[in-house]
């Protein structure tokens, strides 16, 4: 995380080499088979972690309870953790790839099913409130930037910083305890609720003020930060004084010229810090009772439900690494001197 | 070769050099007010962190001997009050600074450790080496890491050493690329052409000439990652992930048990806010003593 305050030197690290000849189609390619081979390894890695470690996965499982051997034996069997390493390795990931990821020990279903339900609530949570964060971090981080140490850069900055190092689940903690009231404090939507869509949207819109906020609050920061830092290194580029000399107005400067300029590093730090977002969001949603895919995490975590436990690992982890793939190919169409390459 | 008696050895040179460069960078870093509050913040937690079995007693943590009533509001014996056993919420918070902070040390110093290994070796002996490092270096950065330490800390048995070990190893990519990035640019100096051709091995190269023109970059990368390590640390902490024992508290793990005594509810603000105030308040002395360091070595970064 500590990369947010040296953005251009990662920016430029990310930006795509010039390539030679070859050309978009090429270039496609390569993103999506980086992206294959980034998910490759997720799954190889969520059977090292759940199946290889040393740890005893059914003695998790039966964490506190009282186990016979028989009753032990017969879990591995229904498992299939009496197989030798490889054959589990072999039917893992032959099950994954057709779309099984097991049985939930705890809730007795498949793993998939569980993950369906709770998909659409973390992409809902997720989605606005990072298209806020961005849109806020963006919108304060130009203003600080642009009039480098004003007031408002001095206070948003400081402001940002502290709000960056507050942990999500207490910052989600205290807005509960200082609305007491106002608005709902767990799940998504009340079961009294009519089942028509404006009183339906209406009853999630209020259930989701309090997680949005929290969100926001904790992921704004670094898109401010990125933004003012990546706007002050662009300030002393001649094409500014350029534009100056044309006579242009200071605002047309700054948003026709230097904002664009340094918008592109931010864009690709916005996708690239994803995993901080989704980390957020296993805070936020255990916290406000949200049922998405984070609660589900710490429901299975809570009760050692392996299972569930891999199925979220893959499923979070892959969709991250598909965003990323799609941010790489995003910023080919953004920026213009990679597109000429 | 005999040196002359009336001059210094080039030991003593390099020493003196070195000291020198101190001296520069601590004047350049104490013109920075925040700086300098940071250090000043750091120095009074991490004293009183190490004095607490000096001026407190540990049998307070304990719950069976807890003297205080249950969820006790803020008074002349209990200044912030008491948790649900009735402990000492001033107590406890002192206490646990001594868990956060060292896991946050240690998990930052294996988190950088690894990521100035991959970083150098995969910058110094380029090729199939560096791509296959830096093709699991940029998984590692944009996999979900609290995703993966919860998978980590789920598997293994629960205890600080689980802790320290789920964060430093899904932390150290963006230390990597860093020192990875460092490292080609020194590599491409005149003076590691000259030791190369008066016949420097790879390690003599490494030990001698890269790591020290690496080493304050990654002094200064460590400073701003201890926040993040200690942000973890509560995290996993408050999602029941830390050290069961209650005489072993952290302030993630208080928070913890605020949340599930619903101290929301009761309205317990002494119980709900001294550990976060605490988490902030390191956090933010880190980050303003690293943005001080990180100006020292980059002078574009300065103010005027």
């Amino acid at each position: 995380m500590s990369d947010i305050l040296t953005p251009t030197e990662e920016a430029l690290a990310e930006a795509p080499p010039p390539t030679r000849g070859g050309g978009a189609l090429r270039y496609v390619l390569t993103k999506i088979g980086g992206g294959l081979v980034s998910f490759a390894l997720v799954i190889v890695l969520g059977f090292l972690l759940f199946r290889a470690l040393p740890g005893d996965v059914v003695a998790t499982m039966f964490r506190g309870r009282p186990a016979t051997p028989e009753m032990i034996a017969n879990l591995k069997h229904q498992y299939g953790l009496d197989l030798p390493l490889w054959q589990q390795f072999v039917n893992y990931v032959g099950d994954l790839l057709r779309g099984d990821l097991g049985d939930s020990y705890v809730y007795r279903v498949p793993v998939w099913q569980k993950i369906e339900e709770r998909f659409w609530p973390t992409v809902l949570l997720v989605g606005v409130s990072t298209l806020i964060s961005v849109a806020l971090g963006l919108w304060m981080g130009t203003r600080s930037g642009w009039r480098r140490g004003s007031r408002f850069d001095r206070i948003s900055t400081g402001v940002a910083l502290a709000l960056w190092s507050t942990p999500t689940f207490w910052l989600g903690m205290l807005l509960l305890a200082a609305t007491t009231g106002l608005f709902p404090t767990a799940g998504i939507v009340y079961s009294d609720t009519p089942p028509d869509f404006f009183s339906q949207a209406l009853d999630i819109a209020h259930h989701m003020v309090l997680p949005t906020i929290t969100m926001v609050a904790v992921t704004y920061a670094q898109y401010q930060l990125v933004m003012r830092s990546s706007l002050i290194e662009e300030m002393g580029a001649d094409y500014l004084t350029t534009a100056r000399a044309k006579g242009l107005r200071d605002d047309e400067v700054r948003r026709k010229h230097a904002v664009p300029n340094a918008l592109l590093p931010t864009v690709t730090l916005v996708f690239l810090h994803l995993g901080f977002v989704i980390a957020g969001a296993i805070s936020v949603e255990t916290v406000f009772s949200w049922p998405g895919l984070g609660r589900l995490t710490y429901d299975a975590l809570r009760v050692g439900d392996l299972p569930l436990l891999q199925g979220t690992f893959v499923v979070l982890a892959g969709a991250v690494i598909v965003m990323n793939v799609f941010a790489d190919l995003l910023y080919r169409v953004l920026d213009p001197r990679v597109r000429a390459a | 070769m005999t040196v002359p008696k009336n001059q210094p050895s080039p030991r003593a040179l390099a020493w003196r050099r070195r000291g020198a460069a101190f001296t520069a960078g601590w004047r350049e870093f104490a013109k920075q007010r925040a700086g300098l509050v940071g250090l000043g913040l750091l120095a009074v937690i991490v004293l009183l962190a190490i004095l607490a079995p000096v001026i407190t007693d540990r049998e307070g943590l304990d719950v069976t001997k807890a003297t205080g009533d249950r969820m006790e509001s803020p008074s002349w014996e209990f200044l912030l009050g008491t948790d649900r056993p009735g402990r000492s919420v001033l107590l406890l918070t002192l206490w646990s600074a001594r868990i956060s902070l060292t896991v946050g040390f240690v998990a930052t110093l294996l988190s950088v450790a690894i990521g100035t290994i991959i970083g150098i070796l995969a910058a110094h002996y380029g090729r199939w080496v560096s791509a296959g490092l830096m093709r699991i270096t940029d998984f590692f950065l944009v996999l979900p890491s609290l995703v993966l330490a919860i998978a980590l800390s789920t598997v293994l048995e629960r205890g600080i050493g689980t802790i320290i070990l789920a964060i430093g190893l899904t932390s150290w990519p963006s230390a990597a690329r860093l020192v990875r990035a460092q490292t080609l640019t020194i590599e491409a100096r005149p003076y590691i052409e000259r030791a190369r051709a008066l016949g420097g091995g790879h390690f003599h190269v490494i030990s001698k000439h890269v790591l020290p023109a690496v080493l304050p970059l990654v002094f200064v990368n460590t400073t701003l990652a201890v926040g993040s390590a200690i942000v973890a640390e509560s995290t996993l902490s408050f999602l029941g992930l830390g050290d069961p024992d209650p005489m072993r508290p952290s302030w993630g793990s208080m928070l913890r048990s605020a949340w599930l005594d619903s101290a929301i509810i009761a309205g317990a603000w002494w119980y709900l806010l001294p550990p976060g105030i605490a988490i902030g308040i390191v956090v933010l002395a880190f980050t303003m003593c690293g943005r001080a360091l990180e100006s020292v070595l980059n002078p574009r970064l300065r103010e005027g």
